[in-house]
């Protein structure tokens, strides 16, 4: 067991955790922050997506022993009023039917849009490409990330 | 009645002191014998006899209790778009509740795409009586013949221009008796009804808020995995659990039935002390790999022991004096739901009652399995619903709350058991592999005499819908099943049998129109024409509707007139709507290439066309993304795969363009969750056949010859 101060959502974030322990696992077992969903664990559906230093990463294979002071922003902390231009599109577009995955998906398109404001539909393909919709979403989350990009 | 009406005021006057005023209606919406009457605070209705109801606060607020299962097909939307429509409520005033399990309701699940359609008079009742109740009330205060009185967006008019709102007509209305027989508004005047209406808990999805199974917590709770036999047929000989329980936050190790429990304080502890258990399998059962079921195939289609399902006319005899007989074979592999969020459920068993709580599709089920489980009454046990990270069928199977009650009463301590998805993919209640034979007569007319289908599946039951389409259309037809019997645990799986007969039979119809050189679309309408002015026996669909969607297709995608696309044809019937497909396949190099589909739906009237959209979209991109990658296989008793890495399902860059279209009939609405589903493979396999020549006879497509060409 170790002791790691983390900074989450803007707020620094005390865990007693052992150092292998997955971010997914710190922030929904110890932290209370649920949003981020776990999926399959080995990175191969994304609704675990956090933003670590601004980048999407997979909570569910990144050891807490890596985060160090990283900025880590979760689905909770995307928007202080849940006004992201992309969670505002989601909601537009009514993209979410289970809805479990959306948090993954919104946060892998954040990362995107604040690399590439204006993604092409290629670059919106291929970003999501990486994250599973069981549900079968895709064109409603295809269209919403275009809807923010439009409206970021 | 009388008498129910007079506690029901009692009840109501209690309410008015603890609430402080505000209508609160209690309508049995689930039981055909409704009877709408007032029922006290919301918190008490389950304890005094009414099962649901809408309620009207003194500030206008309407609250609707959503008593189903909500697992993606969006029923905390449209069933109370449904009462409010007749309520002429506001729709920005409405708050939507899940409602938990309460024995008083009639048909608390998911499943069968049967929900709106069982509701959709009883929820417009609903909203009608109280509706009507305002009225009067508003006519009372006004001394005004209620006939020049209107509702609308939450207030009552008069012609006058007096207006009063629902809040402050509310507790004047709760005094008044129950009317029983309201008129319900004529289609032609639906607002809500048929527009789109974006999900009640969009909000809370797109900012994380805890709304699942997984997300459920209780103060104190332990984290518990289960390690369960790897292989069907296996069971659990011994356990040496010594290292596991020496790790970090490891409560204990317990053994029951064939499971092995790892309890501790945390998710990540708990799989990582998982993995050090050293367990000892023996055989109980066959030991079945994916080899022993094609060769089974192969067999029991020729020798097995069949059950008839339905037989007409002389089979025999048609195909011995048939110009043409065409003959095929369509085999579809085991599949995993896999619903994004894994398997988990949450169970306190105290010494006098029991706490449930987390995603299932069959709530009353899992209380009751509980229930016999533990030998505790059923009124002892309460059961939270949580929203449902999916179902796909997987969680009609309680498995889980089974064995996460079974553990709490062993551990006497609040347990959330989590599945991995490994623990899911490999753990079974999939849906069944079948392969099917398919022989058809055609006289020298190129007419359909003849037609047989056997299906032989490994634990599918009845793998066939003997009384679907082409049922009814041919003089002579007999349609059998053959069962094998494995350790391999199946059950329904979104649109269950038909999710997999429908392309067999779609892909087998368009066969027979090219060997009877007949446009495959005309071929179907000559079908449906003859099941129409002549039946062979009961026709136990709905002729009319299936041509509707057919000719509707037709004319939606240019059936026929886009030379430079290959279209497929698919039409199924299921759950009591239709939906007919047509695929569109172009060639990149020599890979066909799925570019758009177009679906046309009749499930009677649209409740929520947003939703409706999403339900058609998404069934059809299930329905190809499982045609086209996914299989789960079998060796020596153990899933092979046991992943996303192995177990492809459909992704973004996969997806062609969907257009949808629906019926409108006016007819009452038949569903809408399964439907969309089965027609898609059929399509996809015919427009493919079109661009290459090549039938697709087995799923996952992905794996024929004909995705095999690397350009």
């Amino acid at each position: 067991m170790a002791t790691y101060k983390l900074q989450v959502n803007g707020k620094t974030l005390q865990a007693d955790v052992e150092p292998d322990t997955p971010l997914l696992w710190v922030l929904r077992d110890h932290l209370g922050l649920v949003g981020t969903k776990y999926g399959c664990g080995i990175a191969q559906c994304g609704a675990c997506t956090v933003h670590v230093n601004g980048g999407a990463t997979r909570s569910c294979v990144y050891p807490v022993s890596a985060v160090g002071n990283s900025q880590v922003i979760t689905i909770e902390g995307l928007s202080e009023k849940g006004d992201h231009p992309l969670q505002l599109a989601w909601d537009e577009v009514d993209v979410a039917q289970c809805g479990y995955c959306q948090a993954g998906q919104i946060m892998t398109a954040a990362a995107l849009l604040k690399k590439t404001p204006k993604p092409s539909d290629e670059d919106i393909a291929n970003t999501m490409h990486g994250n599973i919709c069981r549900c079968g979403a895709y064109h409603r989350i295809r269209e919403a990330v275009k809807l923010a990009s439009t409206k970021a | 009645m009388e008498s129910v009406i007079k506690n029901s005021r009692r009840d109501f006057l209690k309410m008015t002191a603890i609430t402080g005023g505000g209508l609160v209606l209690g309508f049995n919406w689930f039981n055909v014998e409704a009877a709408p009457v007032i029922v006290s605070d919301a918190a008490l209705a389950g304890n005094i006899g009414f099962n649901s109801y809408l309620s009207i606060a003194t500030d206008g607020v309407v609250t609707i209790m959503s008593p189903n299962p909500e697992l993606g097909q969006n029923i905390m939307t449209s069933f109370p778009m449904v009462v409010a429509e007749e309520l002429e409520a506001d729709w920005t005033k409405v708050k939507v509740l899940q409602a938990n399990l309460d024995n008083k309701f009639d048909r608390q699940l998911t499943g069968g795409s049967g929900a709106v359609p069982h509701s959709w008079k009883l929820l417009r009742t609903a909203g009608a009586t109280a509706k009507a109740m305002l009225i009067q009330a508003a006519a009372k205060q006004w001394s005004v013949p209620e006939s020049e009185c209107t509702a609308s967006l939450g207030y009552v008019s008069h012609r006058s221009g007096k207006k009063l709102s629902y809040g402050e007509l509310a507790e004047a209305a709760s005094k008044l008796s129950v009317p029983t027989d309201v008129k319900l508004k004529d289609r032609k005047d639906f607002k809500l009804i048929g527009s789109s209406v974006r999900n009640v808990e969009n909000k809370k999805i797109v900012t994380g808020k805890p709304l699942f199974g997984l997300d459920f917590q209780r103060e104190g709770m332990l984290f518990a995995m289960i390690q369960r036999p790897e292989s069907f047929g296996m069971k659990l000989k011994s356990v040496d659990s010594a290292a596991a329980k020496a790790m970090p936050g490891i409560v204990d190790v317990v053994s029951f039935k064939n499971n092995v429990a790892v309890v501790g304080k945390s998710t990540w502890q708990v799989m990582k002390a998982r993995k050090l258990l050293k367990i000892e399998y023996e055989k109980e059962g066959d030991i079945e790999s994916t080899d022993d079921h094609n060769k089974l195939f192969l067999s029991l289609m020729d020798s097995g022991t069949a059950t008839v399902r339905r037989k007409e006319g002389d089979v025999d005899a048609a195909f011995k004096n048939a110009a043409k007989v065409v003959k095929g074979e369509y085999q579809c592999p085991f599949l995993s739901h896999s619903p994004m969020e894994p398997m988990n459920f949450f169970a306190h068993v105290k010494p006098d009652s029991v706490e449930l709580a987390g995603p299932t599709q069959t709530p009353a089920r899992a209380r009751t399995q509980v229930a016999q489980l533990l030998k505790v009454p059923e009124d002892k046990i309460s059961l939270e619903l949580t929203r449902l990270g999916g179902g796909f069928g997987r969680r009609l199977n309680n498995d889980f709350a089974v064995e996460a009650a079974e553990l709490s009463s062993i551990m006497k301590a609040p347990i959330k058991l989590i599945w991995t998805k490994e623990d899911d993919m490999t753990g079974g209640t999939y849906r069944p592999a079948v392969r099917y034979r398919f022989e058809a007569a055609l006289d020298a007319s190129g007419n359909m005499t003849g037609y047989k289908l056997r299906g032989v599946g490994i634990n599918a039951g009845n793998s066939t819908r003997e009384n679907n389409f082409p049922s009814g259309s041919v003089d002579n037809l007999l349609i059998d099943s053959v069962e094998h019997k494995s350790p391999i645990t199946t059950g329904a799986w979104r649109a269950p049998i038909t999710n997999f007969l429908a392309y067999a039979e779609q892909s087998f119809l368009d066969e027979v129109a090219v060997a009877a050189g007949k446009d495959p679309v005309t071929f179907r309408l000559e079908l449906l024409e003859k099941a129409k002015k002549s039946p062979a026996g009961p026709v136990r669909y709905d002729v009319d509707r299936m041509i509707g969607v057919i000719k509707l297709a037709a004319e939606k995608s240019n059936w026929g007139k886009n030379k430079n696309v290959s279209q497929g044809f698919s039409v199924y019937f299921s759950h009591a709507s239709y939906v007919a497909q047509v695929a569109e396949v172009e060639m990149q190099g020599s890979m066909p290439v799925v570019k758009k589909i177009v679906a046309v739906a009749d499930c009677g009237q649209v409740v929520n066309l947003g939703g409706a959209r999403q339900q058609v979209m998404g069934g059809i991109v299930d329905g190809l993304g499982h045609a086209m990658y996914s299989k789960l296989s079998f060796k020596d008793g153990a899933a092979q795969q046991r992943n996303y890495d192995s177990y492809r399902l459909i992704r973004m860059k996969e997806i062609p363009e969907i257009e949808t279209h629906f019926v409108d009939n006016g007819i009452d609405p038949t569903g809408l969750g399964e439907p969309a589903l089965p027609p898609t493979g059929g399509a996809v396999a015919n427009a493919i056949f079109k661009a290459t020549g090549k039938r697709l006879r087995s799923q996952p497509f992905a794996e024929l010859d004909v995705f095999k060409t690397v350009i």
